[in-house]
């Protein structure tokens, strides 16, 4: 279970968010605008709160009272950034298993071969980040984020620079992703055609604030579009 | 071959060995240099910038001659070493070495921090949330992609080094087997009358090197462009 309950200056206002996610899928759903992206960064350990406390589980990964900030690179948190962010430098493969090298892990062809699987993204793997289209990159950052074992996965917009066609692509494989990689998944977006496929569990945010918690219901029809 | 005296292919392997070590011994530290340039701010940093920049600028006597005062035997630095290590720097081809490596550096160090400059540091973050500690990402993400800059800067070192003359001359002076250098045997041959000759063959020498380190920079520029992009 991951619980915050942060605050941070970010230019004009000021963020102050309380939360827990218990499992599942939790979608961080609001507006631009509404500190989604810093939110995910401080739950990554790439921006430092003001004051607060992160847990997850039974780590404490920050609490200014303690002065406790866990590092990133000792979170385990699986995250997937807007951009996709692989390694220009690696090939697929490489990308797919920088995460399970540098955490220390032995090889696992087995979690190797189903998360390729779970993806579809085994005729990849010798190719270069750049030369894959926007929604196999995305895919891959799924991947890579998967198989460092995280205790959390971290998806920041992971639709948000594709387009439409590529987003109803990638989609069922997030679906999938959540019922079968056993694994609490915190989903950061401001689409409600996406959240209502994808989430279990809905924190409402707007200017920085929690607005609101619950299931599905919170996402309205009103605000619905298609993909 | 090309009917050069053992002499002259003892300045011209005297080169290359200068210039080899100096540039060897100048990368890490030029790696540190612009690391620090490119993404630190200290008190001193102005300092620092001016100080790797200097010899570029400085007449190359002038750098020769700060060398000899600081690195010469009775100088505060070569005392020290002398007494410390039993290292001689002045008069010795370890000395043009450091001449080598000085007049090199900061044109090494220029490419190395424009590298690290340009490289996008969101994948730094994303190496540190995958589990990479800040030494795995400078080794794993920072090095690798900055190294067409590296490669340019090596080069440069490399190249400024086998040409250097005037700060090695005036440090490490112009001994044969010991300092004379291409560079400084051509001169010593400007000197002789009638030895036009012998000097234009060091000098096609030099400027084969010259060719071979830019062939070699370029095409090392290129492997790494198609690791990048792929082929």
């Amino acid at each position: 279970m991951l619980a915050v309950d942060v605050e941070k200056k970010l230019g004009a206002f000021t963020a102050s968010v309380k939360f827990h996610a218990a499992g599942g899928a939790t979608a961080l759903f609001g507006p631009s605008g509404s500190g989604k992206t810093s939110l995910a960064n401080m739950i990554a350990g790439l921006l430092r709160p003001d004051r607060g406390t992160i847990a997850l589980d039974d780590t404490v990964l920050f609490d200014s009272a303690r002065g406790i900030d866990v590092p990133p690179h000792k979170r385990r948190i699986g995250y997937v950034f807007q951009e996709g962010r692989l390694f220009p430098h690696l090939s697929v493969r490489q990308n797919l298993d920088y995460g399970r090298r540098m955490s220390r892990q032995p090889r696992d062809s087995e979690d190797f071969d189903r998360t390729a699987a779970l993806l579809d993204i085994g005729r990849l793997l010798d190719r270069r980040p750049s030369m894959l289209s926007g929604g196999e990159r995305q895919r891959i950052a799924v991947g890579r984020a998967l198989l460092m074992r995280p205790k959390l996965l971290l998806l920041d917009e992971p639709l948000a620079s594709l387009d439409a066609g590529h987003k109803r692509e990638i989609l069922p494989y997030l679906v999938r992703l959540r019922d079968e990689a056993k694994v609490p998944i915190v989903y950061v977006s401001h689409t409600p055609a996406e959240v209502r496929r994808i989430a279990t569990e809905v924190v409402l945010l707007d200017g920085g604030k929690v607005v609101a918690t619950g299931g599905l219901e919170l996402i309205k029809d009103a605000d619905s579009d298609s993909l | 071959m090309l009917g050069l005296t053992p002499e002259e292919w003892t300045a011209v392997a005297l080169s290359l060995r200068i210039s080899i070590v100096a540039t060897v011994f100048a990368l890490p530290l030029g790696i540190a240099a612009g690391w620090l340039l490119a993404r630190k701010d200290f008190w001193g940093k102005t300092l620092l910038d001016g100080l790797v920049f200097l010899p570029l600028v400085l007449p190359p006597v002038v750098t020769g001659y700060l060398l000899l005062i600081s690195f010469g035997r009775r100088g505060p630095i070569g005392e020290f070493l002398y007494d410390w290590f039993g290292v001689v720097l002045s008069f010795r081809w370890t000395g043009a070495v450091l001449s080598c490596g000085v007049m090199g550096f900061p044109l090494m160090v220029r490419p190395i921090r424009q590298a690290l400059e340009a490289i996008d540091r969101k994948l730094e973050d994303a190496a540190s949330t995958l589990g990479a500690n800040n030494l795995w990402v400078f080794l794993t993400v920072t090095l690798p992609l900055a190294l067409p800059g590296v490669i340019v800067g090596v080069v440069l070192c490399f190249a400024r080094a086998l040409g250097e003359f005037g700060a090695t001359i005036t440090f490490v002076s112009n001994i044969p087997g010991e300092t004379q250098t291409i560079s400084a045997a051509i001169y010593t041959l400007t000197q002789i009358p009638g030895s036009d000759a012998e000097a234009g063959r060091l000098v096609l020498i030099s400027i084969a090197l010259a060719f071979a380190a830019l062939i070699a920079s370029e095409w090392l520029s290129r492997r790494a462009a198609i690791r990048f992009h792929g082929g």
